[in-house]
């Protein structure tokens, strides 16, 4: 068994929905009163500048973080209402790329993007490199199985992050700052690889991101946020029009954070 | 002034209790299943085996010196046979137990505070919890496993390496065979002396694994806090040995008054 759609709405449903959440560290309020829906198979982006509550955002979605206030559902489940096997259940069906790639270093590449399988799925060892080779061929990585992931490149090592992160044919995938910290050229690449899932595997893509170039490239519907609160939400073309400054401002800039 | 020493006695009591909690949760999850085989095997292997050649050096060390101690003292009082089984007891119940349990706490204690404090600021305990794999069970409950088994049979280890460190001294100094020192090096221990100063390892060995475990899931300020959690990490579970053994030896003595000489 894959995770395969475990994470899914119900038909003609919202893919994640987030109602009213609020979260706050120490003093400091990082998301204020934020609603979304995500519609199922679309690619959403959430834009701003560093330290908005980005990242808290997509880690509330497979409750990495658990909101003070409101509802975070990813189907028909409401994640902070699951028990430890729900919750396993609806985490096995949603991919995260981490913005640090997190591999686990103690382990080689191919044994990352085979972890989840050992894991989750009854597959025999073969079949299991056989499909974490597959992973790693479809993000160019394919020669790298045996290496460890102290050897890659920053590029390389997202790409085994992605590779890892749809291991198990994820029906959501959330990418923290794909392209954050690469050439250009590598991160349209890995911009490619995503719209590839969503074209190929009709996957619900969240992705969090500054780069104004990368979120008009992928995105079907934008959000963005500013101090914990969401500012505007919309199309490209929503964006493209707006007269709020703060969006302007962003939509003009090739790389505001 | 006092009002931040007021915040500190506030802090490191919430600390205690924090700590209290994920001791208790490892412990619980300890006996409850799934259970995490195979990385508990890779964690015997990584904590208990990898050990053993420290423990082996060291113990034969100890051995030597206690054996040159020991003669110093009994050659004055005509007790020079005495030497063996008096190196023997002294190590069976509690240089052993307590050297191998410091020992380990600077080996084991750092490693697993250093390698889970690197896994938390690089994300990698999140990836796990977002594979769907609960963190807790699989870095906590395996290391906790494997310390307590480990480190009754590497205090094992510690004891014979120091009575063949002690022979090696011994047969130095009077060529005395290898038989015989073994014969008198047991001739006044028995299962009283070796099981509960062996088993009160197991207790060091819970320590060492959940205080640095705890330790290095609060890792936070990337390699400088990876530092200060393997750095703390030996010095609370050194301590916390440290103290525990004065509350074990006294419950074995209430237990067990022939372990007192009773």
């Amino acid at each position: 068994m894959t995770g395969t759609s475990e994470a899914a709405g119900p038909a003609g449903g919202p893919a994640v929905r987030l109602e009213g959440v609020t979260k706050t560290f120490g003093s400091r309020r990082v998301l204020d009163d934020v609603s979304f829906e995500v519609p199922a198979g679309s690619a959403f982006i959430i834009l701003g500048r560093s330290g908005t509550g980005k990242s808290v955002t997509l880690r509330h979605i497979v409750r990495l973080v658990a909101p003070d206030q409101g509802q975070v559902f990813v189907g028909a489940d409401e994640i902070s209402a699951l028990s430890g096997a729900e919750l396993s259940r609806v985490r096995r069906g949603i991919g995260f790329l981490f913005q640090s790639a997190a591999l686990f270093d103690s382990i080689s590449v191919g044994e990352n993007v085979a972890f989840p399988l050992r894991r989750h799925t009854r597959m025999s060892d073969g079949e299991i490199r056989q499909r974490a080779a597959d992973k790693l061929a479809a993000v160019g990585l394919e020669s790298e199985y045996d290496k460890m992931p102290a050897e890659l490149s920053g590029g390389m090592r997202k790409r085994a992050g992605l590779a890892r992160a749809i291991a198990l044919d994820p029906s959501i995938l959330l990418a923290d700052e794909p392209s954050a910290g690469l050439d250009p050229i590598t991160g349209d690449e890995i911009d490619e690889l995503l719209l590839g899932l969503k074209r190929r595997g009709g996957t619900t893509l969240i992705v969090v991101t500054h780069d104004i170039s990368s979120a008009k490239r992928l995105g079907d519907t934008l959000l963005m946020l500013h101090d914990g609160r969401v500012v505007a939400s919309g199309t490209v073309a929503d964006f493209e029009r707006s007269q709020d400054p703060l969006v302007q401002a962003f939509m003009s800039s090739q790389h505001s954070g | 002034m006092f009002g931040r020493l007021y915040e500190l006695a506030l802090d490191s009591l919430a600390s205690a209790g924090d700590l209290a909690i994920f001791g208790f949760r490892a412990a619980r999850e300890s006996f409850v299943p799934p259970f995490e085989f195979k990385e508990t095997v890779r964690q015997l292997y990584e904590l208990g085996l990898r050990s053993a050649p420290l423990i082996a050096v060291s113990g034969m060390a100890v051995g030597v010196v206690l054996s040159m101690h020991t003669r110093a003292s009994l050659e004055r009082f005509g007790a020079e046979s005495m030497i063996p089984a008096g190196l023997a007891i002294a190590l069976v119940r509690e240089t052993g137990p307590l050297t191998a349990g410091l020992l380990l706490s600077g080996r084991i204690g750092a490693g697993i505070g250093a390698e889970l404090g690197a896994m938390k600021v690089t994300e990698q305990i999140d990836a796990l919890e977002a594979t769907a794999v609960d963190a807790f069970r699989y870095l906590v409950v395996t290391r906790v496993i494997a310390c307590v088994i480990a480190l009754p049979i590497l205090t094992t280890l510690m004891n014979f390496a120091g009575m063949l460190g002690g022979y090696f001294a011994e047969t130095a100094a009077t060529g005395m065979s290898l038989t015989l020192y073994f014969n008198r090096a047991f001739s006044l221990i028995d299962l009283t002396d070796y099981v509960p100063a062996t088993v009160k390892t197991m207790v060091f060995g819970f320590i060492i694994a959940t205080v640095s475990a705890y330790l290095g899931f609060r890792t936070e300020s990337g390699t400088e806090g990876v530092g200060r959690a393997s750095t703390w990490s030996v010095v609370c579970s050194s301590l916390g040995i440290i103290v525990a053994n004065v509350v074990l030896v006294r419950l074995i003595f209430f237990i067990f008054p022939k372990a007192a000489g009773g």
